[in-house]
C-alpha cells in the first residue's frame, strides 16, 4: 500500500480528514526548506506537497510564481531537490507529493525522472498541465511506482470525472475555484456543489482533496463541512514564510499548521 | 496534415492544459469544426477579409532588388499592405467572428510586437467585441507605438512583469486570465501555437496567404522554386507553406538568430532547441538541461519566443521544410536594402525572411523564382532600427 493510501486509511480510522500542506522547495532557500518541513510535520500535517519550480507556471498566481522565481534564482535543480527529499525521508515517513509542471518530467524522460523521484522518497505526482489525454507515457512510467494525482475542476463533466478518477491514485485534486493558485476569501457556492458532485461520482472509491485559495482555519472548516476528504493549503504558507525570520520558521510553520489541522479533527 | 483529429502533427502538439480549460477547448474545437465549413460563416469572413482587411494582397516582383542581386526573381507577398500592417488580421478576423458566433463577449489576447494585439483590437472593434491584451513589459517599451494604437482602439493593455517580460510571459498571463474567466472569455491566440485546436485553426485562417500565392504565380505562368517566410510562433510561415507543401518548391522558414546561435541570445527554436512541453503543446523549445525555459533574444519582438508551432516541428523532423536563421545584424542590412531598393519598409520580423531571400537569390539562376512572405510593415520598428544604428555606428 502506498504511503498516501495508508495515511488516508489511518485518518479514516481516527475519523479525521487530511491536511495537505504545500511549500515550494528552495524558497526562501534550500536550508530553510528542511526547517519548514520539520515545522509542518511537528504541526501535524498529514501529507506534504513539495513544489518544484518551473519557469512558466501557468496555473499559479503571484505568490507561487514569486516563490518559483526565487527558488530558481537560488539555483534549485532536480538533483538538489532529490537530495532534499532524501534528507527529509531520513527524518519522517510522511507522504510526500511532488507538484511541478509536465516539462520538468518530460525533459528528463518520464521513466527516468519518476524512478529517481521514487528512489528519493516521493510518493506521488501532481502536474497541473497534464491532461488525461496526454498521460499515456506518464502513466506507463508511474505504474505501481507512485501515485498519479490528477486534477478536477468545478466545470469538469460527470463522465470526465469518472475518466479522471480511473487513472488517479492516492487522491483526487479538486480545484476549488476558477482561477490560479492564491489566497482567496470565502467559499463559493459552486465549489460546495462541485465537492458534492465529485464525491457522488466517485462513490468514496478515492479521497477527494480540495485546493486553490484555502488559507485559514475557518476556510478549512468550511471545506471539510462541505464534504472534502482533504484540504490543500499552499499560498498561505508561502506568505507566512515570506514574513517570518529564519530562526522562527519551524515554530511559526508548526503553529499555523496546528491551527489548520485542528479543523480536520471531528469533535465528538 | 489536413486536420489532426488526435490533436497531433506526428508526435507534436496535443493539449497539455489545466483541467479548467478542457471544457473551453472542447467547446472551441466543436464550434470551429462546425463553422469552418459553414457557408454563411465563410461568406462573412470573406467579406471582412476583402473589404475590411484588403485581401487579396498583391504579389510584387521586386525588380530592383532582384536585378541588384543578379540571381533569381524575388516576389514579395505583400501582407504588409493589410489593414493594421501585418498578416495577423487574417487570423483575428477569423477567430473574432468565431467568438461572436460562440456568443463570447470578452476577448483576451497576448501580443509580442503588438501587431497581434492591434489586429485583435481592430477585429473586435469592427465586430463589436471587447478586447483586452496582455503584453510583456519589455515589449510595451520597444513597441510603444502599438500600445498607443491599442489604447486608441479601445482595447485595454495589461503589461506583464513576470519572467522575461516578453511574449512567452504574455501568453502565460493570458492563459491565467482564461482559467479565471473561462466561461465568459474567448482566448484569441495570435500564432499557430498552443493546445489543439489552435495550431490547426490559426493555420487554416492564415492559409489564405499560400492559396493566393499559388494562384498569383499561376497567373504569371510560374511555379515558385523557393518559398520563404519568417518563423516566430509560425503563423505567417505555416499559412504560406501549408498550401505549397505538396508542390516541388523548396520551403525555408527563417528564425531569429539574434546575436548568433552560439551566443545563446537568440530565438531560433527549431535550429537550436529540443523537445518539450510549453503553453499546452509538445514541440521544440529553447530550454536548459533541467527543462526550464530559457530567455530569448531577437531584435524583433514578434520572433522573441522560445517555442514554435507543432506543425513546424513536424515538418522539421520529416525534413519537408528547412529552417534557417538570420542574425540581428543581417536583418538590419536586409531591412535597409529592401527599403532603399524597393521603397518598402519591412517589419523586422519579415526582414528575417528577406535575409534568406537575398542568400538564395545570390546563388540562383535568373529563371528561378523566389517567393517571400512580407508578413508586416516596419513603421513600428523605425525607432528600434534608429537606436540600433546609433549604437552600432559608434563601434
Ligand atoms: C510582422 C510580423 N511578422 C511575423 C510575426 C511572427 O509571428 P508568426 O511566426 O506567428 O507569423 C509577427 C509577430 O508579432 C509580426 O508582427
Amino acid at each position: 500500500m502506498s504511503r498516501i493510501k495508508k495515511k488516508f486509511a489511518e485518518l479514516k480510522a481516527k475519523n479525521q480528514k487530511a491536511l495537505i500542506s504545500y511549500i515550494m522547495v528552495g524558497y526562501p532557500n534550500e536550508k530553510d526548506t528542511v526547517s519548514i518541513v520539520r515545522g509542518l510535520v511537528k504541526g501535524g500535517a498529514d501529507i506534504i506537497e513539495l513544489g518544484f519550480p518551473f519557469s512558466d507556471p501557468i496555473a499559479d498566481g503571484p505568490v507561487i510564481q514569486n516563490a518559483s522565481t526565487i527558488s530558481l534564482n537560488k539555483g534549485t535543480k532536480i538533483s538538489k531537490f532529490f537530495n532534499i527529499v532524501k534528507k527529509i525521508r531520513k527524518e519522517t515517513e510522511i507522504p510526500l507529493v511532488l507538484m511541478t509542471y509536465t516539462n520538468i518530467l518530460y525533459h528528463k524522460g518520464y521513466p527516468k525522472f519518476i524512478a529517481e523521484a521514487k528512489k528519493a522518497g516521493i510518493d506521488g505526482f501532481i502536474l497541473p498541465d497534464m491532461s488525461i489525454e496526454e498521460s499515456k507515457e506518464y502513466l506507463k512510467a508511474t505504474k505501481s511506482n507512485a501515485d498519479t494525482i490528477f486534477l478536477i475542476s468545478p466545470n469538469t463533466s460527470k463522465t470526465r470525472i469518472q475518466k479522471i478518477a480511473k487513472v488517479s491514485t492516492g487522491f483526487l485534486y479538486l480545484v476549488a475555484v476558477y482561477g490560479t493558485t492564491g489566497v482567496k476569501t470565502g467559499i463559493k457556492n459552486y465549489t460546495i456543489k462541485a465537492i458534492k458532485n465529485v464525491k457522488k461520482q466517485t462513490k468514496g472509491k478515492i479521497p477527494v482533496g480540495v485546493g486553490f485559495g484555502i488559507s485559514t482555519p475557518e476556510d478549512v472548516k468550511k471545506y471539510i463541512n462541505a464534504g472534502a476528504d482533504a484540504v490543500i493549503v499552499g499560498s498561505a504558507y508561502l506568505k507566512l514564510i515570506e514574513k517570518t525570520p529564519q530562526n522562527k520558521l519551524e515554530e511559526k510553520v508548526s503553529s499555523f499548521t496546528k491551527s489548520l489541522k485542528k479543523q480536520t479533527i471531528s469533535k465528538k | 496534415m489536413k486536420y489532426p483529429s488526435n490533436g497531433r502533427f506526428g508526435e507534436f502538439g496535443g493539449k497539455y492544459i489545466p483541467e479548467t480549460l478542457v471544457p473551453a477547448i472542447e467547446e472551441l474545437e466543436e464550434n470551429y469544426l462546425k463553422f469552418k465549413n459553414d457557408k454563411n460563416f465563410k461568406k462573412e469572413l470573406d467579406y471582412y477579409l476583402k473589404v475590411y482587411a484588403g485581401r487579396p494582397t498583391p504579389l510584387y516582383y521586386a525588380k530592383n532588388l532582384s536585378e541588384k542581386l543578379g540571381g533569381g526573381k524575388i516576389y514579395l507577398k505583400r501582407e504588409d499592405l493589410l489593414h493594421g500592417g501585418a498578416h495577423k488580421i487574417n487570423n483575428t478576423l477569423g477567430q473574432a467572428l468565431l467568438a461572436k458566433k460562440m456568443k463570447k463577449k470578452r476577448i483576451i489576447a497576448e501580443t509580442g510586437a503588438g501587431q497581434h494585439g492591434v489586429a485583435t483590437a481592430m477585429a473586435c472593434a469592427a465586430l463589436g467585441l471587447k478586447a483586452e491584451v496582455y503584453m510583456g513589459y519589455k515589449d510595451t517599451i520597444r513597441q510603444k507605438l502599438n500600445v498607443f494604437r491599442m489604447d486608441l482602439l479601445g482595447c485595454k493593455v495589461h503589461p506583464v512583469y513576470s519572467g522575461s517580460k516578453t511574449l512567452k510571459d504574455a501568453i502565460n498571463e493570458a492563459i491565467r486570465d482564461w482559467i479565471t474567466n473561462v466561461e465568459s472569455t474567448y482566448y484569441l491566440l495570435g500564432s499557430a501555437v498552443g493546445p489543439h485546436p489552435y495550431p490547426v485553426m490559426v493555420r487554416d485562417f492564415q492559409r489564405v496567404i499560400g492559396d493566393e500565392i499559388k494562384m498569383q504565380m499561376k497567373k504569371i505562368n510560374k511555379t515558385p522554386d523557393t518559398v520563404i517566410a519568417c518563423v516566430g510562433g509560425g503563423s505567417n510561415a505555416i499559412g504560406t507553406f501549408y498550401p505549397l507543401v505538396d508542390s516541388n518548391a523548396e520551403i525555408i522558414g527563417v528564425e531569429a538568430a539574434g546575436k548568433g546561435l552560439k551566443s545563446k541570445l537568440h530565438s531560433a527554436t527549431l535550429s537550436a532547441g529540443s523537445k518539450g512541453v510549453l503553453h499546452g503543446m509538445m514541440t521544440y523549445l529553447l530550454q536548459d538541461k533541467e527543462g526550464q525555459i530559457t530567455e530569448t533574444h531577437s531584435i524583433s519582438a514578434g520572433l522573441d519566443y522560445p517555442g514554435v508551432g507543432p506543425e513546424h516541428a513536424y515538418y522539421k523532423d520529416t525534413k519537408r521544410i528547412k529552417y534557417h536563421s538570420a542574425t540581428d545584424a543581417e536583418v538590419i542590412d536586409a531591412f535597409l536594402l529592401l527599403t532603399r531598393e524597393e521603397g518598402i519598409i519591412p517589419a523586422l520580423e519579415s526582414a528575417h525572411a528577406i535575409v534568406e531571400a537575398i542568400k538564395v537569390a545570390k546563388k540562383s539562376k535568373r529563371s528561378e523564382s523566389i517567393v517571400v512572405t512580407l508578413s508586416g510593415r516596419g513603421d513600428k520598428d523605425v525607432e528600434e532600427v534608429q537606436n540600433y544604428l546609433n549604437k552600432n555606428v559608434k563601434n
